[in-house]
């Protein structure tokens, strides 16, 4: 019985929060009560054979989703707090807190090419993974077909790809700095050589899969090398292209703030230096999180492209 | 001039001394042995045997997906130098592109047979009336916008079997193309079959391994020995009377001695050890 009563407690307390998309829910229930009782019951014996009205089942499932997530942020923070409070140098969260809010205030200003908003260093990283990455898809999905395609191609692209493939992607700056003598490029080739890998790999992985049955369609058929490319090839290696392009956006994502940080300019990467010379520390773990939500974003954003393309 | 034409109609199909070696990591695996086989013009011709015995490899090599290591093949007085539309193949797994509807399916075999590229540059109304025909001869034209994975076994064999068919083939070969469905689904596809193959008069290579099948549709059931090294042991003429159903074969005393033929031969003289 206490365990019920605690649970009661627990659930009062979570219904009453912000969340009006929840409190919304629950209003509509006669009595607010009998829902949470309701919960509680359910909490009791998940087989229950009596059957509670189904908005409360509805919110009790979606506090049992939230819940382990809004855990794992919540040691997050205990975790920060603690070692803030050990290292004096380190800001906590509520500073960091204060100090996004008047950020994000005012994210688009500009005074000067080294003093600008939040904003456009985020969408200046943003364009400059956007170039790179095009250029990686436009040369890394033909060339996976291509390997993909035939086995005189794969063998001879082996050696290199192995050679070249586990190479730091920032190694490759300097090599870029010299050929484009500026900095903005050499980081956009930076991004494109550590995303075309990902590319190549499995876009080639898709084509070389395709199960002999269609190949043999396409024999009988006697399809045109162009047909067995759109109809074939395409469709089926179509899954694997979008994996390729997901890990792709996913490193390139990692490797510009590092180029960044090396060329300058304008971008996150280099914001996060520039703070880092000013040790404003909580800017710095405020541009650790806008790494990680933009990267987050950019993920979503390329699932729900691939479930879009899947053809089952 | 004339015997030349009729030598061809007798020996639409050929194949001549056909031997063929797989190499493999084990080392070489004859699978045929010196085959000799000719089908005539128009005649529908079973090749049955027990599982392993190279049967499948012969429909390869007449649909010219391999190349025999030794022997000639010809189809229609001409050599079999590699696969091509004049000989359709109907897939056991039916072999349907999933990512395209029934129609694409059929659409594409016909594009590719009557379409710009070929000699006979059909306009797309054409192809697309000739698409529709194919596929209402085996009565899919309610589902012809699904994709092969929202239909059942059977009608994806009927896609597979209408896309051969709209190609209009000198050769169908079927490779055990009821094999995998239900028996009331095959009984009734079989009945279909024979129906379209008297419509078309199309020369039909078919193996299986199914006895009333191989009665039931061919003109002639090869009986292949058992592989390695694989030959054709017997041929059996079937003359029963068509059209053939399958109730009043049940009581024919044809039918039933050719069927007690085939399943000797199958089970007592060419009896494959359990493995």
């Amino acid at each position: 019985m206490s365990a019920i009563s605690i649970s009661k407690e627990s659930l009062k307390s979570i219904m009453q929060s912000k969340d009006t998309m929840v409190s919304k829910g629950v209003a509509m229930t006669e009595n607010k009560n009998e829902a949470i009782e309701n919960v509680a019951r359910i909490t009791k014996t998940q087989s229950s054979q009596l059957k509670p009205n189904n908005l409360s089942i509805k919110t009790y499932q979606f506090f049992k989703w939230l819940l382990p997530p809004v855990f794992g942020i919540l040691l997050l923070l205990a975790i920060w707090t603690l070692i803030s409070h050990q290292s004096p140098n380190l800001p906590g969260p509520l500073k960091t807190w204060h100090s996004a809010v008047q950020l994000f205030s005012d994210p688009f200003y500009d005074h000067g090419p080294n003093d600008m908003g939040v904003g456009w260093n985020i969408l200046a990283s943003l364009q400059r993974v956007a170039l790179g990455f095009s250029l990686a898809a436009l040369v890394g999905i033909p060339m996976g077909f291509i390997i993909g395609r035939f086995k005189f191609a794969a063998r001879m692209t082996a050696p290199v790809i192995s050679l070249l493939r586990p190479v730091s992607p920032l190694a490759w700056l300097p090599i870029g700095l010299l050929v484009f003598k500026a900095a903005n490029p050499a980081a956009i080739w930076v991004i494109f050589i550590s995303a075309v890998w990902p590319m190549i790999i499995n876009t080639a992985v898709g084509v070389s899969k395709v199960p002999q049955d269609y190949m043999n369609v396409a024999k009988v058929l006697n399809l045109s090398e162009w047909k067995i490319v759109t109809k074939i090839l395409f469709p089926f290696a179509l899954p694997y292209m979008m994996t390729g392009i997901r890990l792709s956006i996913s490193v390139a994502w990692l490797v510009i703030v590092a180029a960044e940080m090396l060329t300058g300019g304008v971008g996150i990467g280099f914001w996060v230096w520039d703070e880092w010379n000013n040790l404003n520390v909580e800017h710095i773990i405020i541009a650790i999180f806008v790494v990680g939500v933009v990267g987050l974003l950019l993920e979503l954003a390329l699932t729900q492209m691939a479930k879009k393309f899947s053809y089952e | 001039m004339e015997k030349v034409e009729k030598a061809n109609a007798e020996k639409y199909v050929q194949l001549e001394n056909v031997d063929m070696t797989f190499s493999t990591k084990k080392g070489t695996f004859n699978a045929l042995n010196n085959i000799n086989l000719n089908i005539k013009e128009g005649e529908f011709v079973s090749i049955i045997g027990h599982s392993g015995c190279g049967k499948s490899t012969l429909l390869n090599l007449v649909a010219g997906l391999l190349q025999p290591t030794e022997g000639l093949l010809f189809c229609a007085g001409r050599e079999i130098a590699g696969p091509g539309p004049e000989r359709a193949v109907v897939f056991q797994n039916h072999s349907l592109l999933p990512w395209l509807t029934c129609y694409e399916n059929v659409y594409l075999a016909v594009e590719r047979v009557f379409g710009v590229s070929s000699k006979s540059r059909e306009s797309k109304a054409q192809l697309e009336a000739r698409t529709h025909a194919a596929i209402e001869l085996v009565g899919l034209s309610h589902s012809a916008d699904k994709r092969p994975n929202e239909i059942s076994g059977g009608m994806k064999q009927r896609v597979g079997i209408a896309r051969a068919l709209a190609m209009e083939p000198k050769v169908l070969l079927l490779d055990e193309p009821f094999g995998a469905l239900d028996a009331l689904t095959r009984a009734n596809l079989q009945d279909e079959l024979m129906k379209i193959m008297a419509k078309s008069g199309c020369t039909a290579v078919m193996v299986t391994h199914d006895v009333d099948e191989s009665i039931l549709l061919s003109d002639r059931v090869v009986m292949m020995t058992n592989g390695p090294s694989a030959g054709i042991g017997e041929i059996l003429e079937v003359n029963l009377p068509r059209p053939r159903t399958r109730l009043d074969l049940a009581e024919n005393k044809d039918y039933n001695h050719l069927r007690s033929e085939v399943l000797r031969f199958l089970y007592e003289r060419h009896a494959k050890q359990a493995a």
